[in-house]
């Protein structure tokens, strides 16, 4: 770690509980990198997050933070934003936790572009409760739940931020930790709702069932599975066949849900005067 | 007194004056009959004091929503009925535990289930005490008229902020849309309670230590301290432990956390008590009837009483006992099939008989009814 990092992080509550060969310090890393990086009072900054392995991030980092409840980090951060919009709020969060039981928050803040930087952690399973499939466990995988194969589709992360409002949408990977860095810095910068897809891995609860070799492997995978978004224009679509995209997918900002409060406040003020 | 307004309102506006006047400047929520006016009033009125309102996506938003919102320091509020305060269990529980003040109000619907919408009800008196998994501390309010409704609304947010708990105020359909003439005092006549803040230097600020208080100082987040928050057992500094001995002693303290303020805590009202033979216990809508019962009864020259419990949950048993001494049988009138005289029956049943009247068919005990129940046990 960057020693300029080390305040960004209760460097007393390490190490991290989490498995040898997991993504997820990467990606926690990399938001520490992103914050650094940024121009932001680290006193006026709250990371929340829910529940599950990626959620657990939070406690190591060296700010007000907030471990809520399975699938609500978004809905405690909506509080905690709109009650002070001074506040740099971040939500790490994780597929199951963002996609599954949060997924009605998650559609419903984007949709509300409030000014949320949401980093989630794509292990696509299920890791803290041992590798129950989550909605992004590809089709066909293995899960202690899908025993013979996952049945069910895939969400597009991206597309479903998209849809649902967000104003800047961009993936990286743990094997891409710069250009994740790169998408945090731009992320905060937004003032809308961000959403970060950071990929990351489980070989504990996901690589190991669907032998997928070390962890060492696992990153290799990402990082050949990757296309960066300026790259991939110039490609066929047969070359991005099974490939996912990496980089700034959407940037769009548009009225912001606390701004848009904190004018009728003002109005209301002015009219009551 | 210094007047502020006189008004006609309904019990549910009362309660938002409450709100505001105690100092809520937050409300996260979710629509539903029959406390929809609740969140519409609060629309209209928090923005004009630089509060906010969102309506979420859903009741469990709602309450997640607000506990954020106090954690930055806001007073903080939601209404709900019914299925929606089923809803919000497992945040409620995420409040007791993790210690943040917020007040719910429950305008009590018939159920289980959908139910119905706008019938009236009081069957969620123990949903309010063990609605959320494990055991937890928690307080509930229960108005009597639109006055109270105010009147408790201040007091659960001032208890909640106090006590750093959840807080319910359990209306049930008929008081929260019974319309009355209320004087509303002035602002700066009202008591209000304020959380306490720490005075230590963020260096010190271990965020769950206590004093002989029981109640930890609470930090705004965004003012320096960086603490962390979670609903695991966690140890004074607020990080998560697996230590027996420490899971022990937090769950022991929670548990015991008002006993020391049970006189603050713990409000009732007597009425035709001192040589009263029968007694009513009797809360919300259905002491109305209760009185009213009473009064015919009375000039019958039968003794009859009311010990109407305010605070229901923690439930106020001493003041209960210390009144049996005449009494020879006690009935419960309830808009249920028992739920509070089952705890009456726990404290009292050594001393005197206890009779419930349940009724849970949408329609309000009347007096009548109650009248009759009196004279078959006398
Ligand atoms: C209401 C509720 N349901 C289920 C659980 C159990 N649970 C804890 S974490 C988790 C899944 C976490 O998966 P994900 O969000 O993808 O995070 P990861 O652990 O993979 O980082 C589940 C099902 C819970 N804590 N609360
Ligand atoms: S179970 Fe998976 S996600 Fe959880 S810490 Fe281990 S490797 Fe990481």
């Amino acid at each position: 770690m960057r020693p300029d990092l080390h305040h960004l992080f209760r460097m007393d509550k390490l190490p991290h509980i989490w498995c040898p060969g997991c993504g997820h310090g990467i990606i926690t890393r990399a938001i520490g990198e992103a914050i650094a990086d940024s121009d932001i009072d680290l006193e006026q900054t709250v990371i929340v997050s829910g529940i599950g392995c990626s959620s657990r991030a939070p406690g190591y980092m060296n700010f007000d933070t907030l471990h809520t409840l399975h699938g609500r980090a978004l809905a405690f951060a909506t509080g905690v934003k709109l009650s002070n919009p001074q506040l740099n709020v971040f939500v790490l969060t994780g597929d199951g936790d963002a996609t599954a039981i949060g997924g009605n928050h998650f559609i419903h803040a984007a949709r509300r572009n409030i000014n949320l930087n949401v980093i989630l952690f794509n292990n696509n399973i299920y890791g803290m409760t041992g590798g129950q499939y989550s909605p992004l466990t590809p089709t066909g995988k293995m899960a202690t739940t899908s025993p013979y194969g996952n049945l069910e589709n895939n969400f597009d992360i991206p597309v479903l931020a998209i849809a649902s409002g967000a104003s800047y949408v961009a993936r990286g990977t743990a094997f891409h930790d710069k250009l994740l860095v790169d998408c945090i810095k731009e992320g905060i910068k937004n003032k809308g709702f961000s959403l970060i897809e950071a990929m990351s891995m489980c070989p504990t609860s996901y690589g190991r069932r669907n032998k997928m070799g070390t962890a060492a492997d696992m990153l290799n995978d990402l990082k050949t599975s990757a296309v960066n978004i300026n790259v991939a224009k110039k490609l066929t679509p047969e070359k991005l066949e099974g490939k996912f995209l990496i980089g700034t997918l959407h940037h769009k900002p548009y009225r912001e849900f606390t701004e848009e409060y904190d004018k009728l406040i003002d109005r209301l003020r002015k009219e009551g005067d | 007194m210094t007047i502020r307004k006189t008004s006609l309102i309904q019990g549910n506006r009362a309660c938002t004056e409450g709100a505001l006047a105690a100092g809520v400047r937050f409300y996260a929520g979710y629509p539903i009959t029959p406390s929809t006016e609740i969140a519409e009033i609060m629309s209209e009125e928090l923005p004009k004091f630089g509060g906010k309102f969102v309506q979420m996506e859903d009741e469990i938003a709602g309450m997640a929503c607000i506990l954020g919102a106090a954690l930055t320091g806001k007073k903080v509020l939601t209404a709900s009925s019914g299925p929606g305060i089923s809803l919000k269990q497992e945040a409620i529980g995420y409040a007791a535990m993790a210690e943040i003040p917020c007040v719910i109000v429950n305008v009590q619907r018939l159920g289980p289930s959908t139910g119905g919408p706008t019938s009236s009800a009081q069957g969620d008196i123990m949903q309010a005490r063990w609605g959320t998994h494990g055991d937890h501390p928690i307080i509930a309010l229960c108005p009597s008229s639109v006055y109270e409704c105010f009147t408790l609304t201040v007091t659960a947010v001032n208890f909640a902020e106090k006590f750093r708990t959840p807080v319910y105020v359990l209306l049930d359909e008929i008081i929260g849309h019974m319309r009355e003439n209320v004087e509303l005092p002035a602002y700066e006549e009202i008591q209000i309670i304020d959380r306490k803040k720490p005075t230590c230097t963020p260096q010190e600020y271990k965020p769950y230590i206590i004093d002989e208080s029981m109640i930890p100082e609470m930090a705004d987040f965004g003012t320096g301290y960086r603490w962390h928050v979670t609903g695991l057992f966690h140890d004074e500094t607020g990080f998560p432990t697996g230590k027996t001995e420490i899971i022990d002693n937090q769950l022991k303290r929670l548990m015991n956390k008002f006993s020391k303020y049970e006189d603050e805590i713990l409000l009732w009202e007597e009425s035709k008590i001192e040589d009263a033979e029968i007694l009513l216990v009797a809360y919300g809508s259905t002491a109305r009837s209760a009185l009213d019962a009473i009064e015919t009864l009375r000039n019958e020259g039968i003794k009859v009483g009311l010990f109407r419990p305010i605070t229901i949950w923690p439930f106020p048993e001493k003041a209960l006992k210390a009144k049996l001494e005449k009494v020879k049988h006690i009935i419960v009138p309830e808009m249920n099939y028992g739920q509070l005289t089952l705890e009456v029956e726990r404290i009292c049943k050594d001393k005197t008989l206890v009779s419930g009247l349940f009724k849970v068919n949408s329609l309000p005990i009347t007096p009548d009814e109650i009248i009759a129940k009196v004279k078959e046990v006398l």
